[in-house]
């Protein structure tokens, strides 16, 4: 490492606030745009499951009616 | 057969702008808005700023261009609407000619009455932000062609956000970052003429611009024009 | 060679391909963005002109240079879908807008911090600053223009046609901006350009700017793979493969 201690390269030479903080924004936009795609899929897939559950136990249900 | 038809667009293109031309001045205050607002905005600056003609002309030159801009963003976001409402814009894209050259009518002819209207009397403008009168050449060319270039771009705009509802916000998201480089080139013409510089560099450029934008941007504006009909 | 391209336009091989690359890639990607990230903060050497304010650079350059190869990515999508009609290149196009956005305001925020430290000032009128500045409005309009459009796939043509025009029109910005900002540069403004940058910083920017790149790439897989999920949401090879 190039710091000597913890304290050191938390503060950066004074600028570890606006280094640190850069770094946190650039993580925090990235976790997001990363996370919104997964999330919805998520939320489109369970649809799709849900429906195609729905229309088999339709289907077994028309079957045992027979 | 082609030699024919290579007449027929000719006459196409003369008949076309002189139509437009007509249509325009029946209805002069289409013509006449875009410049009362030019002057409008342009007398708001010294209320804004104080009447210190020094710093006004300090100022005059990005004053000038920035109004200039959005004068011509007016005209702009007017441009398809009627023809596409009244269904001339479908026979347009229909006719035998290509749309690429059938949509350079109507720009000529709106540039007769705004771009080149609006150049002639920029002087006068000029003068009002104390502009000297030497530097009203360089003005007027600089209009010239920056307004030439702004239309053609501004005419992409059109067609593609002719079809949306509420497209004048939208039309105006699209265009302005592209009208970077002519504000620029033309606040520098002027700059370098208030300053003993030469302003043929930028003016070339502006020229530049002109030529580059006529290639090419008749062919997005065709394009944009099948988007918007959706054929 | 025909084959290939041939599957990339048919959307369940697409959607294969996403399934199996993003697996691999999201914790190569995490991994790698964090470890260039303790890389660049912790370990590289100290600029001496600039101080450890310079660490910056690390995720500033990277997501600059990204921003702007993923309007072209997006421009050569749009290019695609108007010349050959594929409706993946539609999707393509319209996951690539989003995510230059987002590279395009982390460029802005930290090149602002940046600047706030190198010249006291949160905002200054440096040509590559507003250049980025206007490289954001052109991915807005694109975002805009398509959300404008009921139809999705006229939608798509017409944001193909603005993005190719911005193409045209980007360099012409870029240059025009740089000229722009050489008449006016103040004295005292100076972006102190380090020409030879020795190893030991320049290995962790190379290693950000190649993460960055793929992120870019697991992002529009991502994204690709949601559009498909709601594009196809009725097609039996979806669901033959969500309740397989």
């Amino acid at each position: 490492m190039y710091f000597d201690s913890v304290a050191d390269a938390l503060a950066m030479g004074g600028h570890g606030a606006f280094v640190w903080g850069a770094y946190g924004i650039t993580f925090l936009i990235i976790f997001f745009v990363l996370l919104r795609p997964v999330m919805s899929t998520r939320r489109l897939n369970a649809g799709i499951r849900e429906e195609a559950l729905r229309k088999r136990s339709a289907k077994g249900a028309q079957g045992n009616a027979s | 057969m082609t030699e024919a038809r290579d007449i027929d667009i000719l006459h196409y293109c003369r008949s076309q702008t002189v139509r437009h031309l007509i249509l325009i001045l029946r209805s002069p205050s289409e013509m006449i808005n875009p410049l009362v607002f030019f002057l409008l905005v342009i007398v708001l600056f010294p209320l804004g700023l104080g009447p210190d003609p020094k710093q006004l002309s300090i100022l005059a030159p990005g004053i000038l261009w920035v109004v200039a801009l959005l004068s011509n963003l007016m005209i702009c976001m007017r441009l398809f609407v009627d023809d596409l409402e009244d269904g001339s814009l479908e026979q347009l894209a229909m006719a035998r000619v290509p749309l690429s050259v059938a949509v350079l009518p109507q720009l000529t002819a709106s540039w007769l009455a705004s771009g080149l209207l609006l150049s002639l009397v920029s002087p006068l403008f000029g003068l009002m932000l104390g502009l000297p009168l030497d530097v009203a050449p360089v003005l007027v060319a600089s209009l010239l062609m920056g307004t030439a270039i702004m239309l053609l771009l501004g005419a992409v705009g059109a067609a593609l956000t002719v079809g949306v509802q509420r497209g004048g916000i939208l039309l105006a998201l699209l265009i302005l970052p592209l009208y970077v480089p002519v504000l620029i080139a033309g606040t520098r013409s002027l700059n370098e003429a208030l300053h003993g510089g030469d302003p043929t560099v930028a003016l070339a450029l502006l020229g530049a611009g002109v030529t580059g934008g006529l290639l090419l941007a008749p062919l997005a504006i065709a394009a944009g024009v099948r988007v918007s009909l959706q054929l | 060679m025909w084959r290939i391209i041939h599957q990339f336009g048919s959307p369940p091989w697409v959607y294969r391909f996403c399934d199996r690359v993003i697996p691999w890639l999201f914790p190569i990607t995490v991994l790698a963005l964090l470890a260039g990230s303790v890389w660049g903060l912790l370990f590289a050497p100290t600029d001496y002109k600039q101080g450890d304010s310079y660490r910056i650079i690390y995720i500033h350059v990277p997501a600059a240079v990204v921003a702007l190869a993923g309007y072209y990515v997006m421009a050569l999508a749009g290019l695609v879908s108007l010349v050959w009609r594929i409706k993946l290149a539609d999707t393509a196009m319209r996951a690539a807008a989003p995510i230059g956005a987002a590279y395009t305001a982390i460029a802005l925020i930290t090149g602002a911090i940046w600047g706030k430290l190198t010249w006291g000032a949160w905002w200054v009128w440096d040509a590559r600053i507003t250049s980025m500045l206007i490289l954001f409005f052109l991915y807005a309009g694109v975002i805009a223009l398509f959300e404008a459009y009921e139809n999705k796939t006229v939608a798509a043509r017409a944001c193909a046609i603005l993005s190719l025009v911005g193409t045209v029109n980007i360099p012409i910005i870029y240059k025009s901006v740089d000229w722009w900002y050489s008449l006016h540069q103040p004295a005292s403004i100076k972006f102190t350009e380090s020409s030879a940058i020795d190893a030991s910083m320049l290995y962790p920017l190379l290693g950000m700017i190649i993460t960055f790149y793929a992120l870019f790439a697991l992002l529009m897989m991502l994204y690709l793979k949601r559009s498909l999920t709601e594009d196809y949401a009725r097609s039996a090879w979806l669901h033959k493969r969500l309740t397989a």
